[in-house]
């Protein structure tokens, strides 16, 4: 896992200033869609502590987002303060009970169970009133320290949405410099060797995949604050491929790469809407693009 | 009891279609060592197929060599031109790659058809029911699915064990390199070992047809169901794979009667219950 020197953290936060900025130039349509790519991002930069980090691809953390958004909706009317912890909460507990049993397979065998887990989330919210509904529900925001009115919604989110994820890199620019971090990174590149060097591989694993999944729930809390509205659909694993593509669009192994990924990747959507009504089209490109040509995704960095 | 019988029958059907897409899967993961997200559109793709067979000719029977004919072209285009050159990306790639696949058949499907259900007509021959016990009655055409599976995976049994091209399969999933060293072409393998698994999909699918609507992502749940399959039989065992589907076909049909609010999570608990007993399968060797 490679981190921005201080200079590209600049850069980063001189990004973060003109989002911050938005209210006084852009259009409630152009913050909104900024929240969805800051949503993404954090989605995104969940996995990339696994994915990217450790070389773990998991299709179970649209599971985890989608518990993170619906512990808002099964919580009701309470305070950002309470739902916020509970939607890490559930979500981690959720991870540190999938965890365990995915990762006693490796690879293909990880791909398919997480895969498998994920989609018994989904169905735990498609097939059961549990959940509300197949089409999805409407939920009532947790409420925030002062009232927020109608108007003033998009640039509320906005700049939560903001905090939330600089909140979130900064923490894991951190995390990923400490001995937890590195040894990560070993894992990715010699398994083996970390295990002969005495760390608990298992270990470190289900650490990464109990703190990426309390932080899909993050995200997914914060994507139901945005839009007061949650359907199973958060939960299918079409939702955590989304994601990894914007890992691999920003570049795998980059701290900073899900954040470029999240925001090329919502652009180019926007303007393939503008284009064409095929979003199947547009998205299935992007990715044969990105496979195919851009291998060092944005942040042009990739082992190798 | 009739209608518990009958619910068995649903589940065999049921477990033994599952069986024609696992087989594939598991065959494919085994020897290519390829992960093929878009194996559940290949179903969708046969079950289309057949609404286009049987709509434009008017014979339904027409669809299942279509399928299978179609699948086995498809498939060693797909290899050919794809696949054979992901082999040996990282899985985070072959995920990617074959979930773009899955858009790109899908948004086919959209431009050439449409995005609609479809009703298939079970074929006339065998549209009646056949009387079982307690005075329930199973349709014919069921179970001329039942069979026509069981036909299919006994051929599949025979040619992957008692064959010599067989036997190089069986090689290949056991380890790769040792097909290069007894001088069997390997890409030859592949590309086989894709086509097949590609035409079962679909005539999966096209079986399927008359059984349920045909529509949108009608693979989808196919695809998790036959993930689950391969990993509680074990990566590239054809047998597992046979054995796994049974159980899981016969554990969601009876799930969605009894329980129906557990059914899809009752296939994952035994996935997990499999996972902690053997993680690399009831059939694998290792």
């Amino acid at each position: 896992m490679t981190r921005l020197t201080p200079r590209g953290n600049l850069l980063l936060c001189l990004g973060a200033f003109v989002l911050a900025s938005m209210p006084f130039w852009a259009s409630p349509y152009a913050m909104q869609l900024a929240s969805t790519a800051l949503i993404g991002a954090m989605f995104a930069l969940s996995l990339q502590i696994l994915t990217g980090a450790s070389g773990l691809v998991s299709l179970a953390h649209a599971g985890f987002f989608g518990l993170g958004s619906y512990t808002v909706y099964l919580l009701g009317h309470t305070s950002i303060f309470v739902s916020l912890p509970a939607a890490m909460l559930v979500a981690g507990l959720a991870a540190a009970a999938i965890g365990p049993l995915a990762l006693r397979t490796r690879g293909f065998y990880f791909l398919m169970t997480t895969l498998a887990f994920g989609q018994m989330l989904f169905f735990l919210f498609h097939d059961t009133p549990l959940g509300g509904g197949t089409d999805g529900v409407f939920i009532t925001r947790p409420d925030l320290i002062w009232t927020v009115s109608r108007a003033a919604r998009p640039v509320v989110f906005l700049l939560m949405n903001l905090v939330a994820l600089s909140l979130m890199y900064s923490g894991l620019w951190w995390l990923m410099g400490t001995m937890f971090g590195r040894a990560l990174s070993g894992i990715k590149v010699n398994e083996d060797r970390m295990r002969a060097m005495g760390h608990d591989v298992q270990r470190l694993k289900l650490a990464a995949f109990v703190v990426s999944g309390g932080l899909a729930g993050l995200a997914g809390h914060m994507a139901a604050l945005t839009d007061a509205f949650v359907s199973p659909d958060l939960l299918d694993w079409h939702h955590s491929a989304e994601a990894l593509l914007m890992v691999l669009l920003g570049g795998i192994g980059a701290l900073h790469g899900p954040i470029l990924g999240a925001f090329a990747l919502t652009l180019v959507r926007e303007l393939g809407q503008a284009v064409t009504e095929r979003q199947r089209l547009v998205e299935g490109l992007v990715i044969l693009a990105a496979v195919l040509l851009l291998r060092g995704g944005l942040a042009g960095w990739r082992k190798r | 009891m009739g209608g518990f019988l009958v619910q068995i029958l649903n589940g065999l059907q049921y477990g033994l279609m599952l069986f024609l897409i696992s087989s594939g899967l598991t065959l494919i993961f085994g020897v290519m060592g390829v992960i093929n997200l878009a194996h559940g559109s290949l179903f969708m793709i046969g079950a289309y197929l057949a609404y286009v067979v049987a709509r434009t000719t008017g014979e339904f029977w027409l669809a299942l060599p279509a399928a299978i004919i179609g699948g086995l072209v498809f498939g060693a285009v797909l290899e050919r031109g794809l696949f054979q050159r992901f082999r040996h990306r990282e899985h985070l790639d072959q995920v990617l790659l074959t979930f773009a696949l899955i858009l790109l058949f899908e948004e086919a499907r959209a431009a050439l058809i449409d995005n609609q259900f479809h009703a298939v007509p079970v074929p006339a021959l065998l549209d009646f029911s056949v009387p079982v016990i307690g005075g329930f009655a199973y349709s014919a055409y069921r179970l001329a699915v039942l069979g026509i599976c069981l036909v299919v995976a006994a051929g599949m049994v025979a040619f992957i064990g008692y064959t010599r091209v067989g036997a190089a399969i069986r090689a290949a999933a056991e380890n790769p390199e040792i097909v290069d060293l007894l001088g069997i072409d390997a890409r030859l393998i592949h590309t086989l070992v894709f086509a097949t698994g590609t035409a079962l999909a679909m005539l999966a699918g096209a079986l399927a047809a008359p059984l349920q609507s045909v529509y949108p992502g009608m693979g989808d749940g196919f695809l998790i169901l036959s993930f689950i399959v391969v990993v509680i039989g074990g990566l590239g065992s054809i047998a597992g794979a046979f054995w796994a589907a049974l159980l899981v076909g016969l554990i969601d049909t009876l799930g969605k009667v009894y329980v129906p609010q557990l059914a899809g999570i009752a296939v994952c608990g035994l996935m997990a219950l499999v996972l902690l007993w053997r993680p690399t399968g009831l059939f694998s060797r290792a």
